[in-house]
């Protein structure tokens, strides 16, 4: 009967070849290391934020009068609604550490190169939707720190030369943050961008299948068609999509495998995400801030005025230089070099494990300058944090420039012929 | 080693948490409110201080009268009777009959609201503040504030602390010499003893904090339950996962 069901189903649409194709017959590397749970887990808090997302906008009022109250509402009188709440804006801080955590790993085993390159591009269109569906989130609230901040953020683009004021005006829908602008944020929150970001992800994973996932060790398991012995060869069965063109070795079908494995990673997640959500959802003011508790007030500057954790790194280069222009376009600079990676990276070796000393420092450099630049832009600015901003400036685009310059001709350790453990 | 190393980091940053909030929070060092949620009886003596001292000015439009009893342990006929006083239905938000447009004009600013003011500033802000008024006749009221400086406020718990006096300090600021109130001493009058006192601000600051967030312990109590059931649940996926894999390798 069951049987039945299902070969109806595949007669008409082919849904038993998409899931051995992409999960129950996918090839997957063996030897996934921690790194490698933050894919599923970025996919998990997505589908938290759109849940969680849903049920919100059921009690959100979308207008400068009603937004504040609203929420208040929702965190008093919907059964739950506080618990709805507090894993959606705890939900937003967590997408950014996982995927943070993402693109770490790319950088490190060099996911990012050759045959990858539209990989890394479709996944910095995630981060940019990202970057945009959490700044417009974050008006949402209607909280002092809410209209400031966008205040702040949207009269950057008014650096613009000729075109600036128009712009920051089509933006707004009025000449200062208001309900206009409410109205407009909250349509692109809910519908434009997750819309955007979901298929976006989804050709992120297409993607991912058609070039097959790198691994820790940076060695490709698809090899030339004949080159592997048979007693080499794993003993599982991959979809001839793969086996057609290519002989597989070190590699595991990703489910029962990997789906396994990453249950243990989300639950691991979860316990730490829950932590957070039900103890302390301000996180100290990192994840809600203070200021963001009273309602927005177009008359009362707050005595700081700080972008959520996850937007001060680069809102700390923005800062670093004197000239608004130069420091817009500086902080542009900062994510587009992180997209050219691909073609700034001029290696052939993957892995960190397998490349040069100097190599290991430059990204331990690079990790030092993230943390301190979101440090200094979460923080008052005083004269020993401008220097420290302005020095860290320069050493995250110098990862950049000295990773083009070594990656030439670097000298690299043998790689490996098989996947070890 | 690598999970070890992440662990480590994600508490060290943790830790170093709270110490970069204060860099940003008010100059003046604040005193711990040891206030403590789960004490009813003091959540329920914050309240009446609430409706008889503070209300006059400042709402709570967010939060509901029935509510609040509820949370609190008043029983409802007893809170309809002794904490509402303008009449209103026992659903009803916790707001007063000022007009903004009046208010400015008696106090310069409109009291601002104070269902969250406790998550705003702080419950040891709070909790300072009440104990922080002196007296400064150049001020409209009377009185000055330590961590408040220039307060527009009257201090409306004078009857129960009485007016306290200012200790200053000569301090060195930007190459200056200037006199600083770094403390107060009450001057008596007041119905209270200084611990008594003491025991009515941190009331009245548990209880603004309970409003600010009346979920907490819901929260928390919630919160324990689902991280023991992840407990388990991830020795179960981490079973499962080894059981699986023991055929890769």
């Amino acid at each position: 009967m069951f049987g039945k069901i299902i070969g109806w189903i595949d007669d008409r649409i082919p849904m038993t070849r998409v899931w051995n194709m992409h999960i129950a017959q996918y090839p997957a590397p063996k030897n996934f290391n921690f790194w490698y749970f933050f894919g599923s887990l970025a996919m998990l808090v997505l589908v938290n934020q759109i849940l969680t997302g849903i049920w919100l906008t059921m009690n959100f009022v979308p207008s400068a009068e009603g937004a504040f109250a609203s929420v208040e509402y929702i965190m008093r009188d919907v059964e739950y609604g506080w618990l709805l709440r507090y894993l959606h804006s705890t939900g937003a801080s967590a997408f950014f550490i996982v995927v943070y955590m993402h693109m770490f790993r790319g950088m490190i085993y060099g996911s990012y190169q050759k045959p990858r390159e539209l990989l890394w591009l479709f996944g910095m269109f995630i981060f940019l939707a990202l970057m945009a569906e959490a700044f417009m989130g974050y008006l949402l609230p209607w909280g002092q720190m809410s209209f400031w901040g966008a205040q702040v953020i949207i009269s950057l683009f008014g650096a613009i030369p000729v075109i600036g004021d128009d712009l920051t005006l089509w933006i707004r829908g009025d000449y200062v943050i208001s309900g206009a602008t409410l109205n407009r944020f909250f349509a692109l929150h809910v519908i434009a961008l997750p819309l955007v970001i979901v298929i976006l992800v989804f050709l992120h994973i297409v993607a991912l299948h058609e070039v097959g996932s790198n691994n820790p060790e940076g060695i490709e398991i698809k090899r030339k068609k004949g080159s592997v012995a048979e007693e080499d060869k794993p003993k599982f069965k991959f979809h001839e999509y793969y086996t057609d063109k290519k002989d597989i070795v070190d590699a595991i079908p990703f489910h029962p495998y990997y789906t396994v494995k990453d249950i243990v990673g989300v639950v691991g997640f979860l316990i730490l995400f829950c932590w957070v959500v039900f103890f302390m959802p301000a996180m100290n003011g990192f994840f809600l801030e203070g200021p963001n508790f009273e309602a927005a007030n177009p008359l009362k500057t707050p005595e700081h005025i700080f972008p959520v954790w996850y937007f001060t790194p680069f809102y700390a280069i923005l800062r670093a230089i004197p000239d608004k222009l130069i420091g817009v376009a500086a902080m542009g600079a900062s994510i587009v070099v992180l997209a050219l990676l691909p073609w700034v990276d001029r290696g052939r070796v993957k892995s960190v494990r397998y490349r040069c000393g100097f190599h290991k420092w430059n990204i331990a450099g690079f990790v030092v300058t993230f943390v301190l630049l979101g440090w200094v832009g979460a923080t008052p600015q005083t004269d020993l944090k401008t220097i420290i901003s302005q020095i860290c400036t320069v050493t995250y685009f110098m990862f950049f420039v000295l990773l083009f310059v070594y990656s030439k001709n670097e000298k690299t350790k043998p790689l490996p012929e098989r996947l070890t453990k | 080693m690598m999970k070890k190393l992440i662990i480590g980091l994600f508490a060290l940053s943790v830790n170093l948490l709270p110490n970069m909030v204060m860099a940003a929070g008010p100059s003046v060092p604040l005193m711990e409110a040891n206030n403590d949620l789960t004490d009813q009886p003091s959540l329920q003596r914050g309240a009446k201080l609430f409706m008889n001292y503070c209300l006059g000015c400042h709402q709570m439009q967010y939060q509901r009268y029935e509510r609040t009893f509820r949370d609190i342990g008043i029983p409802t006929e007893v809170g309809l009777e002794q904490l509402i006083f303008d009449g209103s239905k026992v659903g009803s938000h916790i707001t007063n009959a000022i007009t903004k447009d009046d208010a400015a004009k008696w106090f310069g600013a409109a009291p601002p609201d104070l269902t969250l003011i406790a998550r705003v500033k702080s419950p040891d802000y709070i909790y300072t503040y009440l104990k922080s008024f002196y007296k400064d006749e150049s001020r409209p009221f009377g009185v000055n504030n330590i961590v408040f400086p220039s307060v527009g406020m009257p201090h409306v718990l004078q009857e129960l602390q009485g007016l306290p006096t200012p200790i200053t300090e000569e301090v060195e600021e930007h190459g200056h010499t200037v006199t600083k109130v770094i403390a107060t001493e009450t001057d008596g009058t007041g119905e209270l003893s200084v611990d008594e006192y003491d025991q009515a601000a941190r009331d009245l600051t548990n209880f603004l904090e309970y409003v600010g967030e009346p979920s907490r312990l819901e929260s928390e109590a919630l919160g324990i339950k689902v991280i023991g059931f992840l407990i388990i649940l991830f020795i179960l996926a981490f079973m499962l996962k080894k059981e699986y894999w023991r055929d890769v390798h």
